[in-house]
């Protein structure tokens, strides 16, 4: 059924949390601490080299506070964060820490900043001290990757939503980084600008090979991740392929989350006792499956 | 009293050499009571349309008559207008700013003339409307939720009782059940409270779940105006504005391609499900 999943050496894991606890104190409008909230509760996610990782949950569930502890920006209460080897808490260690783990964030106008698109891009290695020569070829190579290297001498304000965010997601590539954690980078966007994003971040995964973890509300973008973690009140509730997670059309929808279009036509016509295997992800293979029943 | 727009253009820079034409000749009636949804991809012009709605940008030509009278006359009264038609902007929720959810839903109506005790009605009957939590009234925003900040906004337009109500991409970045859970409520005062709905959103799914009528934006000019069944009839045309069709429908499509006999006009996926049973029932 569907395409083979993708098979994977074993190597090094990229981004490993061992017990992550991060908790932080609620005050009063004068100050005063009024209790303690668990933001994350003993996670451990572990994500290997090259690998395509979903992270999943409602409004509030800890998956933005989880990745704000990939790249420093936060630092475990409890448990560490290992980032390409390194510990997060490591001072010595932070920039390059910051420059293994790139973020891209939700609103792609707070995070361009240059007046030309390639020297946006270009902010980023220059900042770390990357020779000019250097720079220009990471410029271009990163334009390449998304798709974006003929606008490279546009004002950025002269794009849509999908190519100011595609630029942001340059401008992390730019920099050399080990994985890419992009936190809700589609949620402004209309749907061709949509589509564009997802289609360059699979293309980066499948081409260039960089790992990715995608935080998404939106079911469809992580069908073909290669695991997916749905978290809950901080903790991780789930785990597995998209198609073991998908399959759980009521879990799911417990969780205030929901299923791709497709799987939900598919649960709707199982109940109705259509012979139809779970977990079917995409358009195609319902279609498929439909013709079977004929 | 319905809201008209007649022959409304905007034109930015008109007097440089990139004069950009936000709005072209645009024709909508709005009569009161319905359920609208708008479509466009980013820079179609939506987000201009809806300003004009309430008079935020006037026409550079063109009128918008509200209930006979036109807005962009001198002496009409803009604070009146914006009583009656009210607008919810994206992350609605970065504009609350009093200390407390009770506090900021009063002070829309106060700044439109009404008393202290008037103000605090309406916001007690807002808040009941948007299905608020109750021990929440005094709570700081800080302390709310995604979809609880969202509602609190909402609120607080609707305490000063409009009778359209515009609302810019209420669901952005909330989870999928508060996505649903935002709809429904929307819907829910379009049904009870009668007030007419104009929702301005990206996703297909819910314009053809919600809506009676969909205004397609495309280069500042109405593309299509029509019952959700008859726009997303047009696969191709909205494919090549930026849009796409819900995909019960692209589903639905393609399998009457493939000879089976679905309603190609199915809009969500119970729909879709219900449709492609019968089909396949029908066949044995």
């Amino acid at each position: 059924m569907g395409k083979p999943h993708k098979v994977k050496l074993k190597s090094m894991d990229i981004v490993k949390t061992d017990n992550l606890v991060f908790e932080y104190i609620r005050r009063d409008d004068e100050g005063n601490p009024t209790g303690v909230t668990t933001a994350l509760d003993h996670v451990n996610i572990d994500v290997r080299q090259g690998e395509f990782v979903g992270i999943l949950g409602h409004n509030g569930s800890g998956k933005s506070t989880f990745a704000k502890h990939l790249n420093a920006i936060l630092y475990p209460t409890e448990g560490t964060v290992i980032v390409n080897g390194m510990n997060t808490t490591d001072e010595d260690k932070l920039w390059d820490v910051r420059s293994s783990a790139g973020m891209v964030f939700q609103n792609p106008d707070n995070q361009i900043i240059g007046q030309v698109v390639e020297e946006d891009v270009g902010f980023g290695p220059e900042n770390l001290g990357v020779p000019t020569k250097e720079i220009w070829s990471r410029v271009e190579e990163s334009l390449r990757a998304v798709g974006m290297l003929e606008h490279r001498l546009k004002s950025p304000g002269k794009l849509s939503g999908g190519q100011k965010q595609r630029v942001s997601i340059a401008g992390v590539l730019a920099m050399h980084p080990k994985c890419i954690i992009l936190d809700e980078p589609t949620a402004m966007l209309d749907p061709s600008g949509r589509r564009e994003v997802v289609r360059a971040i699979r293309g980066l995964n499948d081409v260039e090979k960089m790992t990715v973890i995608l935080i998404t509300h939106y079911m469809d973008e992580v069908v073909h991740a290669d695991r997916i973690f749905v978290m809950d009140k901080g903790k991780v509730v789930m785990q597995g392929t998209p198609r073991e997670i998908f399959s759980e059309v009521p879990a799911l929808e417990a969780l205030r989350l929901d299923v791709p279009g497709p799987t939900r036509i598919a649960w709707e016509l199982k109940r109705k006792g259509l012979p139809l295997p779970d977990g079917i992800l995409t358009c195609e293979e319902l279609i498929t499956e439909i013709e079977k029943c004929r | 009293m319905p809201l008209i727009l007649d022959h409304v253009s905007q034109i930015y820079n008109a007097d440089t050499e990139n004069p950009v034409k936000a709005l072209d000749d645009v024709n909508l009636v709005i009569p009161e009571g319905q359920f609208i949804g708008v479509i466009g991809h980013t820079g179609s012009g939506k987000s201009t349309l809806i300003q004009h709605m309430n008079g935020l940008i006037l026409p550079t030509s063109g009128n918008v008559y509200y209930n006979g009278k036109d807005i962009t006359d001198k002496d009409f009264n803009k604070k009146e207008l914006r009583k009656h038609v009210g607008l919810v902007f994206q992350y609605p929720e970065h504009q609350l700013f009093e200390t407390d959810v009770f506090a900021d839903v009063c002070f829309g109506p106060g700044n439109i003339g009404m008393t202290r005790k008037e103000a605090e009605m309406a916001a007690f009957d807002a808040l009941r409307k948007v299905s608020f939590p109750e021990d929440l009234y005094y709570a700081s925003v800080f302390e709310l939720s995604g979809g609880q900040k969202r509602r609190a906004a909402i609120a607080g337009v609707l305490a000063m009782k409009p009778d359209f109500l515009i609302l810019d991409e209420p669901t952005a970045g909330l989870d999928p059940v508060g996505r649903t859970e935002i709809l429904d409520m929307v819907s829910e005062l379009h049904k009870t409270a009668g007030i007419t709905i104009i929702l301005v959103s990206h996703s297909m799914e819910d314009v053809a779940r919600y809506v009676e009528r969909v205004v397609v934006m495309d280069k500042g000019r109405v593309a299509y105006d029509d019952v959700p069944r008859e726009v997303f009839s047009h696969s191709e045309e909205l494919e090549a504005m930026g849009l796409a069709i819900p995909e019960p429908s692209k589903i639905a499509r393609q399998l009457v391609k493939n000879g089976l006999d679905v309603d190609p006009g199915v809009l969500t996926s119970e729909e879709a499900a219900d449709s492609i049973y019968k089909a396949l029932m029908k066949n044995r």
